[in-house]
């Protein structure tokens, strides 16, 4: 390996490393006995116990997850359908308006999350789960649609051509080249829209209401306020479903590879 | 017939481009007329009255809502700066490395996406706390002899903004860095160029699109994350992202809130413009 070569593999371990030292910091605390995080009271699973009793923050995981899953999923069909057909389509100012619709990544999410609070009073929304997948679904769009009508724009119809000579109506021609062709697209911009969605913080505050609350919601809530070493807890365990799911993809493109060769 | 099939393409396209089309108008288009008209109305109480007025504007860029500006401006290019100091040779070094290595680094910047940013950021709570895992290492190593208290102090800040803002930073370095052919740089140290000069000439003129984009990604959020000023700032730093909340949910002045969003999009929107603009000899 050349010099050079040792020396950036040094500063990308060392990054990767400080990316990681709060995290591994965290995780090592959710095993304290001690509720202070400045005196170490030998190792304990009481708090992962306790997280498993706290019913408002399982609560928060599940709208969570439920808000993302939706608003990625709402946001996955409204931009896929789009960036296929804005073509063929007959809307006066299609082109314009598409590009609107990619507005929610570059304005600031103080911003979104204030309009989004005063457009939903006007229209008297009832605040709650209903304004948040709103909310998401619009900030989720940009991140779909720029992904899938990218992979469209690098793609020769030369596929779906040969599909529709060999007799496939439109549909099956559909179904069978186009979408397997763009999906690798969707499920892309998915997952990023899911991890913003499942993260985000600014936005929700302003559009959730008082019934109902996110995960992100609850943990600042916390940390203004006062924090549980639950929420170490909370932590370890979400990046240990993080990297399990990350080996399980891994393993299983393995596996499809294999099955390839 | 031929010119019933077209029809009938058409007819369906529109009607798939559709649920854009309309959620785009009322979702995204509503919101933001409405946040125009309001910046323009006059304050009444908790509510407001469509009285055109300037005045929410002209309280904007009075004394303490302009010192916040210029503070949130400032805490907003300094972040930015470092994330493109740290995260694009971060980026860069990344995508030169062997493959199996450079996923795997990049596969460790994407996993923390996953995991809540607050919870990372608890992480330098404690930290950064007083009589912390700084303090603590610190005063055993003999290099302070008293607590530091960062926590609650600009430079815990700082690291807070920066470390939440690199992952983007490298994710888009990365992503044009990969596609980056090797063989260029070497051809142009071939031909004798030296390593600034081929830095300059090559690498940088092509993962330019990656950097830009990375900046665009960092500067737009950082002038509103209140939520890292909050918590690792105390009450002491105060963004344009905080006065806006505190705006709206504490004085429900919403004239006031909406003006001062305006202008922050304004300049947010300035900010793109020239970043994402393609270079002259590229048009």
């Amino acid at each position: 390996m050349k010099k050079t070569n040792k020396l950036s593999a040094a500063y990308t371990i060392l990054m990767t490393a400080l990316t990681y030292l709060p995290i591994i910091v965290v995780v090592v605390y959710s095993f304290n006995g001690s509720r202070i995080s400045s005196t170490w009271d030998g190792f304990s699973l009481k708090w992962y116990q306790s997280l498993l009793r706290d019913d408002a923050m399982l609560e928060g995981l599940f709208n969570s997850v439920i808000l993302a899953f939706s608003s990625s999923l709402l946001a996955a069909f409204i931009a896929t359908s789009a960036a296929l057909t804005i073509k063929n389509a007959r809307l006066p100012m299609k082109y314009a308006v598409s590009k609107m619709a990619l507005l929610p990544l570059i304005i600031p999410e103080i911003v979104l999350g204030m309009v989004f609070l005063a457009f939903f009073e006007l229209l008297s929304l009832p605040f709650g789960m209903l304004t948040l997948v709103i909310a998401h679904t619009a900030f989720c769009i940009p991140y779909i649609y720029t992904q899938v009508s990218s992979r469209l724009e690098g793609m020769s119809m030369v596929e779906i051509e040969a599909a529709r000579d060999l007799g496939a109506s439109p549909i099956t021609a559909f179904f069978t080249v186009t979408l397997p062709l763009i999906m690798p697209a969707v499920l892309s911009g998915m997952f990023l829209s899911f991890a913003m969605s499942f993260d985000d913080v600014i936005i929700s505050i302003f559009v959730t209401g008082v019934r109902v609350n996110t995960l992100p919601i609850i943990v600042y809530t916390q940390l203004k306020t006062g924090v549980s070493p639950k929420i170490n807890a909370l932590c370890a365990i979400m990046l240990a479903v993080t990297f399990l799911c990350y080996a399980l993809a891994a393993a299983v493109r393995k596996f499809a590879d294999k099955k390839l060769k | 017939m031929k010119n019933g099939i077209r029809k009938r393409k058409a007819a369906l396209s529109t009607l798939a481009s559709l649920p854009l089309y309309l959620f785009t108008l009322v979702f995204v288009l509503g919101p933001l007329i409405l946040m125009i008209a309001l910046s323009f109305s006059t304050r009444d109480g908790w509510d407001y009255t469509s009285v055109f007025t300037l005045e929410n504007y002209a309280e904007v860029f009075s004394g303490m809502y302009l010192k916040t500006f210029a503070e949130s401006l400032e805490l907003a290019l300094i972040s930015t700066i470092l994330v493109v100091l740290i995260g694009y040779p971060f980026g860069l070094a990344a995508a030169m490395l062997p493959k199996k290595m450079s996923r795997f680094i990049y596969t460790m910047q994407v996993i923390p996406y996953w995991v809540n940013s607050l919870l990372r950021l608890y992480g330098w709570i404690i930290i950064f706390r007083a009589n912390g895992l700084l303090d603590k290492l610190l005063m055993a190593v003999g290099l302070t002899s008293e607590p530091l208290k960062l926590l609650y102090t600009y430079p815990a800040v700082v690291v807070g903004m920066v470390y939440v803002l690199l992952p983007f930073m490298f994710t888009s370095v990365y992503q044009v860095a990969e596609k980056l052919d090797p063989t260029l740089i070497e051809a142009s140290r071939d031909l004798g160029a030296g390593k600034i000069k081929a830095f300059l000439t090559v690498t940088l003129p092509l993962t330019r699109p990656g950097l830009a984009t990375g900046i665009v990604l960092t500067f737009i959020p950082s002038m509103g994350l209140f939520f890292i000023a909050s918590i690792l700032g105390g009450n002491k730093v105060v963004l344009v992202g905080s006065l806006i909340e505190e705006l709206l949910m504490k004085s429900h002045n919403k004239p006031g809130a909406a003006a001062l969003a305006s202008v922050l999009m304004l300049l947010t929107a300035a900010v793109c413009a020239l970043l994402l603009r393609k270079p002259k000899h590229e048009r």
